[in-house]
């Protein structure tokens, strides 16, 4: 199935810290060299801060990876989950259609989708906030026919009580994922016929609808620090307790070490360093968190701070050396 | 009928506690050490003589499997991946085990790592499954802490890292060797076989890929031995199924079963029958997408195991059974996974990739009734071409509902191109 980048594509991407954190904790899970296994967790984790996949992210996560921007681009095209084009601002809504979901009803939340959101598929609504699509199988047969919206399941849906899930979101309210005709999970609606002995009826919500509820996070973007305990942590934990097999990504470095750095730009003003080629705007930003703020300093850098850069600014490895920074400035600063 | 006591997965509705003490309350986690102490050989073996097919579909034996691992390592690790990438239509089982009974996979990937010498594994999870990673990764570092994995994972001496990662929406991924090529950072198209994943597997070391409710079912055949493993009903199908009824029954629902249980007495007893009584059944896809489907005719004396359906040239599958009564267009059920098949080829192969999308534009036509007659059996012979000749099953998957269709509803497709041309004719 033929699927393009957007034509209309934002200036760049970057992870947020918190994210870029989670994506090293990724990282770290597979052997050493082997990072690209990595690609799809974090295109997906970029795709949930954006809301969909741009090309300046996909670049960037291959960047951060050591691939070749047209294998991600592969990646990114081949998979189905990674939205290509802008998606509704507050939901984007995914219909189960494939044989079973459709005998028990999903044409009939399609013909709901068509007339409240937008007449095709993959096209924002009116009002800009609600997108829809049709899929193939979820993997919640039983529970049939059923929607996908945001990370949650909403199960044993019909026309009427998919409407009001629909009126609900729009009114900015998030109902509760989960089956919609008062059953738990995936036992019979008319009473348990296994398991009886079990029973103790002890939660009050299915794993999937509790975890839902307590994090409140269905359909947010994961822009902001989780209070959520990260892969990150358990797999550095994990390495540390392993003997650090596979070896975790090396740590951040402390803001020390490298070439010597100012707290501010000199005057109050820093040079553009954009003039030297290939750095652009955000390989300029990155360098002045770290400290970097003229030609000068970047022209003083000796062999060994180049290859301190080389490894440290994060996406851009190897890139100081490649491009001949170090060269560039002298030329420009005269030195 | 199975006791309660006798069922391997026992929080499969999430009903009791899902944390680790509830886990080890239930019996899981218990005595794992021990288990692993008795030796890898043990461990296949007992795994061989429980009969224990794959429970992915294709019902491969799992000790057989394990079996083929190399005994002495070259220099390159071994691993396991569990293939978690649940997506066959009507398929919905595994995601019950993973977020309700994620422990009783987590210890089978210990045991199972065990006994092919893998260090590592991977579960491989499919994307859509946003809360039930979650879940799995929360019971994942719940055994962490519990020293349960890691370095000597729960006492037995044996280090193992369990490590969970996920897809992105792509059917293709659960072939295993494309599962390994999306593990690997790759589009998932399949790879050619042999090299064996056993024998080049993952980044070219020896992996074995089974499916979760395949490793999930282990330590328990290991603690109730071999032979106490469930009543046998029938020789070469042992054990318990979890099996995922859908579609028009009066409660659809995932039930852990035995093995060779009949297809109406499972339906009777958890599903509260077909809808509208049995006599209003018109056909049953008994194993998920992938399998001809069987009519009302033969339903009646169907055995739920691998070698009765597959006797009656459909298969058991992944034990996924869509029920379908009188009120359902047959043609456009399975129109709808000729759509499935088209959009989820991976495009490798010259002859799945045009071949479905023949296949479907013709059932398009098929369902409305503009076609001629004989265009019935050419749809065959484009089914006979695409079966066999691709690299993956996806081609002989997404051939077989077709031949199954025409093998049993010929009469309903003729019908409906004869009132087409009749009605035609009458108008003009």
């Amino acid at each position: 199935m033929l699927r393009r980048l957007h034509p209309d594509q934002p200036e760049s991407f970057a992870f947020t810290p918190a994210n870029l954190e989670w994506a090293k904790g990724q990282i770290a899970k597979f052997p050493e060299g082997r990072q690209a296994s990595a690609i799809i967790p974090l295109l997906w984790r970029a795709q949930e801060q954006e809301g969909w996949l741009s090309r300046p992210a996909i670049e960037y996560v291959a960047d951060m990876l050591g691939m070749a921007h047209i294998r991600a681009l592969e990646v990114a095209t081949f998979y189905f989950m990674f939205q290509l084009a802008p998606v509704g601002s507050v939901a984007h809504v995914q219909v189960c259609g494939t044989t079973t979901c459709m005998i028990c009803g999903a044409e009939d939340l399609v013909a709901v989708c068509k007339e409240r959101i937008s007449p095709r598929p993959h096209q924002v609504s009116a009002c800009g906030r609600f997108s829809w699509e049709e899929v193939e199988c979820l993997g919640a047969c039983a529970n049939a026919p059923m929607v996908q919206i945001g990370k949650d399941y909403y199960e044993d849906l019909t026309a009427e009580n998919f409407g009001a899930i629909l009126d609900a979101f729009a009114r900015g309210e998030v109902p509760v994922p989960g089956p919609q005709n008062g059953r738990f999970a995936s036992e019979p609606l008319m009473g348990l016929t296994s398991l009886r002995e079990f029973d103790s009826g002890q939660t009050r919500y299915n794993e999937s609808a509790q975890r839902a509820v307590d994090y409140g996070d269905t359909i947010t973007r994961i822009t902001e620090p989780s209070i959520r305990k990260t892969p990150a942590r358990a797999a550095a934990r994990r390495a540390a307790k392993a003997g650090a097999k596979p070896d975790p990504a090396p740590a951040p470095a402390p803001a020390t070490a490298g070439p010597a750095r100012l707290e501010a730009p000199r005057g109050g003003k820093a040079d553009d360093l954009k003039q030297i080629r290939g750095v652009g705007p955000k390989l300029e930003r990155l360098l002045n968190e770290m400290g970097y703020y003229h030609l000068d300093q970047i022209a003083a850098w000796s062999a060994e701070e180049r290859a301190f850069i080389d490894e440290n600014v994060e996406g851009f490895r190897g890139r100081a050396s490649r491009d001949d920074w170090v060269g560039q400035a002298r030329k420009l600063t005269g030195a | 009928m199975l006791k309660d006591q006798d069922r391997i997965f026992t929080n499969l509705y999430g009903m009791h506690e899902r944390s680790l003490a509830g886990a080890r309350r239930r019996g899981q986690w218990d005595g794992t050490a021990a288990l692993i102490g008795k030796g890898r050989d043990w461990i296949v073996n007992e795994v061989k003589a429980s009969g224990l097919r794959g429970r992915g579909g294709a019902g491969f034996p799992t000790g057989l499997k394990w079996s083929f691992m190399p005994r002495e390592s070259d220099g390159r690790p071994a691993y396991l991946v569990v293939n978690a990438d649940e997506s066959e239509p009507g398929t919905c089982k595994d995601r019950e085990i993973m977020r309700h009974d994620p422990h009783t996979l987590i210890e089978g990937c210990l045991i199972a790592g065990f006994a092919m010498g893998a260090h590592a594994g991977y579960i491989y999870i499919r994307g859509e499954y946003i809360r039930e990673r979650e879940a799995l990764q929360a019971a994942i570092d719940e055994a962490y802490e519990a020293g349960l994995l890691g370095r000597d994972a729960a006492g037995s001496g044996w280090d193992f890292e369990l490590y969970l990662t996920h897809g992105a929406g792509a059917y293709i991924c659960g072939e295993e060797t494309a599962l390994l090529e999306s593990l690997e950072g790759r589009k998932g198209m399949p790879r050619m076989k042999p090299p064996f994943p056993a024998g080049s597997g993952l980044y070219g070391c020896p992996t074995t890929v089974n499916n979760v409710e395949s490793i999930a079912v282990v330590p328990t055949i290991l603690r109730r031995g071999a032979e106490g493993c469930a009543g046998v009903r029938r020789p070469n199908n042992a054990g318990t199924k979890v099996f995922a009824i859908s579609g028009h029954v009066n409660n659809p629902c995932v039930v852990e079963e035995e093995m060779s249980i009949p297809l109406r007495e499972l339906i009777d007893r958890h599903c509260g029958g077909v809808r509208g009584g049995w006599d209003n059944l018109k056909a049953v896809i008994p194993g998920g997408a992938s399998v001809p489907l069987l009519p009302a005719s033969q339903c009646s004396d169907a055995i739920m195991d691998f070698d009765w359906l597959r006797e009656k040239r459909s298969g058991l599958g992944t034990a996924a059974v869509i029920v379908m009564d009188q009120s359902t267009d047959v043609i456009k059920a399975i129109w709808r996974r000729s759509a499935f098949y088209k959009h989820e080829s991976c495009g490798q192969c010259t002859p799945c990739r045009e071949g479905t999308g023949w296949m479907m534009r013709v059932m398009d036509r098929l369902v409305r009734g503009e076609a001629e007659i004989e265009e019935i059996d050419m749809l065959l012979a484009v089914t006979k071409q695409v079966e066999g000749h691709t690299i993956c099953a996806l081609g002989d998957a997404a051939a077989w509902p077709i031949q199954g269709l025409i093998r049993h509803f010929r009469d309903e497709i003729e019908d409906r191109i004869r009132g087409r041309q009749s009605y035609g004719v009458a108008a003009q």
